[in-house]
């Protein structure tokens, strides 16, 4: 009984096998989609984890002098006899006839393990490494270029960070003329149980707290969440197609479940069976959208590496390495999807009556009767979305607003939807386009789920589109305002910072010093930089809300300039008070920051002396632009300046801007993903219809109107339907461009943007919301359009 | 008024080709009712569908008036049944998305020959005064029949073609709707062409023809 | 007890720092050759010679031109309410370039690696120091003896007369150990064997401690008091090829008798198994392979290894026939090296407790 009733539910399947694959397909997508990010989130934690670890990170604790000179290699001895477990590392440039490279000498025996970049730890370490003349571990393209210099020999280790170079400690001394001294000591896990305190053994040293893992994480989570939110919305759009095909295919096989039952199939074992089924196709789909999913991590990847790279410093490698807790959740996702999206269906089936008559319809009317359902579930939303907009804070009630907006949008969508299509009915004249838009409506329940699909797809397209263009506008303005000098150059050391200055202000019209320090604002890390008082920023510097006199009191040393986001973490405004690393002042304007992670304060050049370990060596050049190559040139000859070490505004804004548009990237790809996955939703619905539009279209064929006429007709109703989704997607969209700029980018990132219109990209919107349409209904149409009238008046022979 | 000469339909089959029709030649005059019988597979169907340009005969001729149906077009044909024919079928004959007063109206719309009073007259004669804002799906099988009857009639077409309108209707029901659109056909003065294996209701004709195996017999 | 860990690696590499011990000839292939790569050949280092005999103080300190050396303490304890404890200090010394010298400064050849055990019936604490010698983060000096590695210390005015520290995450441990025994030597007069093809060791032990002091755990301080060993070993080479391990015995019977024995399992199954018996007076009689005879009774499964944790001994010389049980069968030390070793109790013939140690279990 078992087997003839899973071959009588599985023969479905076989005569329909567009079904099955719009199901499997829908479902692969959606998982797909979501596994997709979740290993793109998943690989940047790992490479936070490692990064959190590795020596050149600032994120363990650090021992450092208290006057910033070098530490006693003896305080080293006398710290972990004490029992502090620390390690020592000195950090220096080493100049050769070839450039210059920075030498990290480390301390093998007391350093963990994972603590150095690439294999390194596992093949370059040996004796040689250890004593005289000792051996530099450069990476590939760096012992390329030091070929032939005078260093120790050079080892290739593939991971080790360009023109960076490492060495036994030993030997690192020497090359730094350092001997017998420390640059610092990175202070290890694990400490043991009492240890004495640092002041008693060393008084001259000083703990720096690094930024540790948590800050990068802190830092990320948003941009993660951002992913993972989208990741979200793909899988509900696909989890739309799969909902149609379940239940459409539930619908066609009421007879059959009815006929099992009533040939003593108990309900449970239908179910069973039915789940069964289900179950073997979430599996199937699982895998194959893991694998889709496993590519689209691997074309993203490189992006999102990039984003966090630029935008918080954050080293994620650009391969994935799968876990198979990866495959897991992602077969897990697909079963839950298919529970999702065929819980009613399979709840219908447990309620069905063994002996009601066959109603073709009734899935239909089923679905006009959940309507109102749905338009009170929407309302319910947006009211919630409303609430939570109100009362709500943080970046999850933010994208639980979003959530709730959008949902509610999509739910209400076919209420409206079959309002405009009365109203366009009652407008139409003549009984062809009264029958056009009467059948429309009709035709609404078996497309609202995928139109559904189509509007939160053009929704968050015209959101997020909006976002990022605002965004952009705003951002190339603001790099005009805050890049105003024309050159910007890096000393190696202060001693050579001092010289360059006075090469400089021979060769230009000022010489604008950027001198910074590390400080902290209510114990997070913030970044503290001197700005002279010069009519360069009091001219261009994208100054969002200050004092009157702002530039005076900031070169007074009677207020800092902060920016945004610090404004908005601690909630301040000019005139409030302020505490930057102990010294207490006052807030004399709010400046715009974008694409900075961490908290920023400006200070006058004067007060930034009262801070620790103040770095002397970065310069801003105001210079006709035309002599900027002249003048790299000189200081490149005159000082020996590594090419990285200059940057020009057109060359910095160049970067920035391309950061930016790899920021969103990934945004962008998932958007386009996203309309795709929409897309398919219309046509799987379309042509699913068209397997039952004869029974309606052959009785007003056989009343005079021709087969291609109705494809036509068939082709505007699915244009007219994507058109009314997209005009309904642009209000929702607009909503949610401006939720992104106004509630999420203000908690992400603390910067809050001016919404622009893009009338254009609507337009665009539109055109591919219609072609899509015209695309999806063209076969179907097609397939009318030939249908022989043999096959259309099979519908009016008894036996049907 | 119609004419129909030496007609041959073949339809392809899973075993070959069958001839479905083989040179039925007939005529009918104005106001003629005819009844078409004969056994399941006969044609007669077939015969009707081609006559009503619904389908493409392979040979001969039908002439509806001044109008050669077998030269016709695809759209022609159209024209041709939205303007000259009125067609009730077995069943399963009305728009599900309209209501019954649209279904009713709208043949005669697309000829662009509406007649309000005869729409009126005609649903009170059909008894579907009560039922004009309800949905096809929402009338029982008798009232179903009804509303096509009208929606054929409407119109005021010189041929009504109607393939077994009462099959699928119990003997009663059968009768009063045949009855009814007798009636009615006859009021409009159009010629009646009906399909049916009942030789109770063919003798209401007042001609007859038979088909067997595609040709005519008796 | 003896021929201890060398922390050569033989399972994975941890740390950079251990590929870094690897050095010294000592890596390669070192599954192959014996455990932790004692098997290898020990050319341009010191091989020990039969018939010298020790000269204290002097030999309490390192012997730089031998490859690997170590001071290995082991205590069994006792809290209040006879409760039992075990501890283990240990630190090591191993060269990575013969020559000889420990140059100062940070081209020092010498490594030095530190291990500290705590052991409850319950619980098993471990921790591990590693230096490398010449800056004076590790070292040993004889005269007044101390030996140390970052805090951990082993510092005496003499080694009969010395306090003992270490300090962990999560346990520390300070405590006196004392003794007006005589140091002695193992095997023929502290040159000891190791295999059958003559691979040997300098080794003498101090086995007579009487110790008193604290241990700190989690849940805080306990008063405590017992019996310590001194293991002091140096060699160069002091594993044959195919040996691939150990199970190392000491005991200290009711009697004041100790019973010091030791398994060398061979790849080939021809394993070597040799014993010292040391009356309470210090006198040693050494027994050479084949007379002590011991088997496993019980394995227990740690880190995912079959480990045998109770075992029985027969040394019919001495009419001994005795169970040698595990206090805390976990004791596993998950150290760069790991191994097994804790404090047992005694059981049979004679009555007791000591500490086993247990090698090259996969």
């Amino acid at each position: 009984m078992m087997q003839a009733g899973l071959h009588a539910l599985l023969s479905h399947w076989w005569r329909r096998p567009f079904q099955l694959v719009t199901l499997l397909l829908g479902l692969a997508t959606a998982t797909a989609l979501w596994s997709g990010v979740q290993a793109i989130n998943t690989e940047a934690r790992a490479s936070y984890d490692r990064a959190a670890q590795a020596l050149g990170a600032e994120s363990r604790d650090r021992i450092v002098a208290r006057d910033g000179a070098a530490i006693n290699q003896d305080d080293f001895v006398a710290l972990r006899r004490a029992g502090w477990l620390v390690t020592p590392v000195v950090d220096g440039r080493v100049q050769t006839e070839n450039g210059s490279i920075r030498l990290l000498g480390v301390d093998p025996f007391t350093l963990p393990g994972g603590s150095l970049p690439g294999d390194l730890a596992d093949t370059a370490l040996d004796l040689s490494f250890l004593t005289p003349p000792g051996q530099v571990v450069v990476s590939p393209a760096t012992a390329d270029r030091l070929a032939g210099t005078d260093l120790p020999p050079i080892v290739r280790v593939e991971g080790v960070a360009p023109a960076m170079g490492y060495a036994d400690i030993g030997i690192a001394q020497d090359l730094l003329g350092l001997r017998g001294q420390l640059s610092y000591l990175l202070v290890l896990d694990d400490q043991p149980l009492t240890r004495p305190s640092l002041d008693t053994i060393a008084p001259d040293l000083r703990v720096r707290e690094g930024q540790g893992q948590a800050d990068l994480a802190r830092l990320t989570d948003s941009f993660h969440l951002n992913l993972t939110a989208f990741g979200l919305l793909s899988f509900a759009v696909g989890l739309f197609i799969v909902r149609g095909a379940v239940g459409l295919a539930f619908e066609q096989r009421r007879p059959v479940f009815r006929t099992l039952r009533a040939l003593g199939l108990s309900t449970r074992a239908l179910l069973g069976l039915l789940m069964a089924e289900l179950l073997v196709f979430a599996v199937v789909a699982g895998a194959l959208g893991i694998a889709l999913g496993y590519l689209i991590a691997t074309l993203l990847l490189p992006d999102v590496a990039a984003t966090l790279r630029g935008l918080y410093g954050a080293s994620v490698e650009g391969e994935l390495s799968i876990a198979p807790v990866w495959w897991l959740t992602g077969l897990g996702i697909s079963v839950l999807g298919t529970a999702i999206a065929a819980g009613s269906s399979l709840w219908q089936v447990a309620r069905l009556p063994l002996l009601a008559p066959a109603q073709p319809r009734a899935w239909a009317m089923a679905r006009e009767r959940s309507m109102r359902w749905q338009a009170v579930a929407a309302l319910a939303l947006a009211v919630l979305a409303a609430l939570t907009g109100w009362l709500g804070s943080g970046l999850v009630a933010g994208f639980a607003m979003l959530g709730a907006l959008l949902i509610a949008a999509a739910l209400a969508l076919p209420l409206i939807l079959h309002g405009a299509l009365r109203l366009g009915g009652r407008m139409a004249r003549g009984p062809v386009r009264e029958w056009f838009w009467a059948d429309t409506r009709q035709q609404l329940p078996g497309l609202s789920l995928a139109l559904m699909a189509l509007l939160l797809a053009l929704a968050t397209n015209i959101g997020v589109g909006t976002m990022v263009s605002s965004f952009r506008l705003t951002f190339t303005g603001w790099l005009d305002q805050r890049l105003a000098s024309e050159l910007y150059v890096t000393a190696e050391d202060e001693a050579q910072a001092g010289d360059l200055r006075a090469f400089l202000e021979e060769r230009s019209r000022a010489v604008l010093p950027i001198f910074s320090a590390e400080g902290e604002i209510g114990g997070l890390p913030t970044e503290i930089y001197g700005v002279a008082d010069h009519p360069t920023y009091r001219d261009n510097w994208p100054i969002l809300s200050a004092q009157p006199d702002v530039w005076d009191r900031v070169a007074e040393g009677d207020g800092v300039l902060i920016n945004e986001q610090l404004s908005y973490r601690d909630d301040l405004s000019p005139g409030d008070a302020i505490i930057v690393s102990g010294w207490q002042t006052e807030v004399a304007g709010i400046y715009s920051d974008y694409g900075n992670p961490l908290a920023q304060v400006l200070v006058g050049m004067d007060a930034l002396d009262r801070f620790e370990d103040v770095r002397r060596t970065e310069f801003g050049v105001r210079i006709d632009p035309s002599e900027t190559g002249a003048l790299t040139d000189a200081l490149i000859d005159t000082f020996g300046l590594s090419p990285d070490a200059i940057v020009d505004q057109a060359r910095l804004k160049q970067m920035s801007l391309s950061v930016f548009e790899r920021t969103f990237a990934v945004t962008g790809a998932l958007n386009v993903l996203t309309l795709a996955v929409a897309g398919f939703a219309i046509l799987t619905s379309l042509m699913t219809l068209a397997t039952m539009r004869l029974p309606q279209l052959a009785p007003v064929w056989a009343l005079g109107l021709t087969r291609g006429r109705l494809a036509r007709l068939e082709m505007w109703r699915a244009l007219l339907l994507a058109g009314l989704t997209m005009l309904l997607a642009l209000p929702v969209g607009l909503l949610l461009a401006w939720v992104l700029l106004a509630v999420i980018n203000v908690e992400a990132f603390g910067w809050r943007l001016p919404m622009h219109l893009f009338p254009g990209q609507w337009v665009l919107l539109m055109g591919l919301s219609l072609l899509a349409a015209l695309l999806a209904s063209l076969w179907p149409a097609r397939r009318i359009a030939r249908t022989p009238p043999a096959d259309m008046l099979k519908v009016f022979a008894n036996e049907r | 008024m119609l004419s129909v000469d030496t007609l041959s339909k073949t339809y392809p089959g899973e075993a070959g080709p069958t001839a479905v029709l083989k040179g039925v030649s007939f005529g009918l005059d104005d106001g003629d009712t005819m009844a078409l019988q004969g056994e399941s597979g006969s044609g007669k169907s077939t015969l009707l569908h081609l006559i009503g340009g619904l389908d493409r005969a392979d040979s001969g001729r039908i002439v509806i008036g001044e109008d050669e149906v077998t030269a016709l077009d695809d759209r022609g044909r159209a024209r041709l049944r939205r303007d000259s024919v009125g067609i009730v079928f077995q069943q399963f004959n009305l728009i599900p998305s309209l209501t019954v007063a649209d279904n009713l109206a709208f043949q005669a719309r697309l000829a662009g020959r509406r007649d309000t009073d005869w729409d009126a007259r005609l649903t009170e004669r059909l008894g579907l005064a009560d039922h004009g804002k309800k949905y096809p799906e929402q009338l029982s099988g008798g009232q179903q029949q009804r509303v096509a009857i009208g929606r054929a009639l409407a119109a005021k077409p010189r041929l009504v073609l109607a393939d077994e309108p009462t099959g699928n209707l119990d003997e009663d029901t059968g009768e009063r709707v045949l009855d009814l659109m007798l009636d009615l056909v006859r009021e409009t003065g159009a010629t009646l062409l009906m399909v049916t294996h009942s030789a109770q209701l063919a003798a209401r004709m007042n001609r007859r023809l038979y088909l067997e195996r595609g040709a005519l017999s008796g | 007890m003896n021929v201890r860990h060398q922390w050569t690696p033989v399972g994975p590499v941890r740390a950079a720092t251990l590929a870094l011990m690897a050095i010294g000839g000592l890596a390669g292939p070192a599954a192959a050759q014996g455990f932790a790569g004692m098997g290898t050949d020990a050319e341009g280092y010191a091989l020990p010679q039969p018939g010298v005999a020790f000269s204290f103080p002097a030999d309490h300190g390192p012997h730089p031109a031998f490859r690997i050396e170590w001071w290995y303490i082991t205590a069994n304890l006792e809290g209040p309410e006879g409760r039992a404890y075990g501890v283990q200090w240990t630190l090591f010394r191993n060269a990575l370039a013969p020559g000889g010298t420990d140059a100062p400064g940070w081209a020092a050849t010498q490594g030095w690696m530190g291990h500290a055990a705590l052991t409850t019936p319950e619980r098993h604490f471990v921790t591990e120091r590693i230096a490398r010698g010449g800056i004076g983060q590790a070292g040993v000096e004889s005269d007044p003896f101390e030996a140390w590695i970052d805090d951990w210390g082993l510092s005496g005015p003499s080694l009969s007369d010395v306090r003992m520290t270490a300090t962990g995450p999560d346990f520390a441990y300070d405590l006196a150990l004392a003794t007006d025994r005589p140091f002695v030597p193992q095997g023929d007069n502290g040159y000891s064997v190791k295999s059958e093809a003559g691979q040997a060791s300098y080794y003498y032990s101090q086995p007579f401690y009487q110790v008193e002091g604290t241990l700190t755990l989690p849940d805080g301080k306990v008063q405590v008091t017992g019996d310590a060993w001194l293991d002091r070993e140096w060699s160069s080479q002091p594993l044959g090829d195919d040996q691939t391990g150990w199970d190392w015995f000491s005991l200290h019977l009711d009697g004041g008798e100790k019973l010091m024995g030791y398994r060398l399992r061979d790849a080939s199954g021809d394993d070597f198994f040799v014993s010292t018996w040391i009356a309470a007076d210090g006198t040693p009689t050494p027994y050479e392979d084949g007379h002590l005879r011991g088997t496993p009774l019980e394995r227990t499964e740690v880190a995912g290894r079959e480990i045998p944790t109770h075992w029985s001994l027969a040394l019919p010389e001495r009419d001994l026939d005795i169970e040698v049980r595990a206090i805390n069968s976990a004791a596993w030390m998950d150290t760069s090296v790991a191994y097994w070793e804790g404090p047992v109790t005694v059981t049979g013939s004679h009555d007791g407790i000591g500490y086993l140690e247990m090698t090259g279990y996969e």
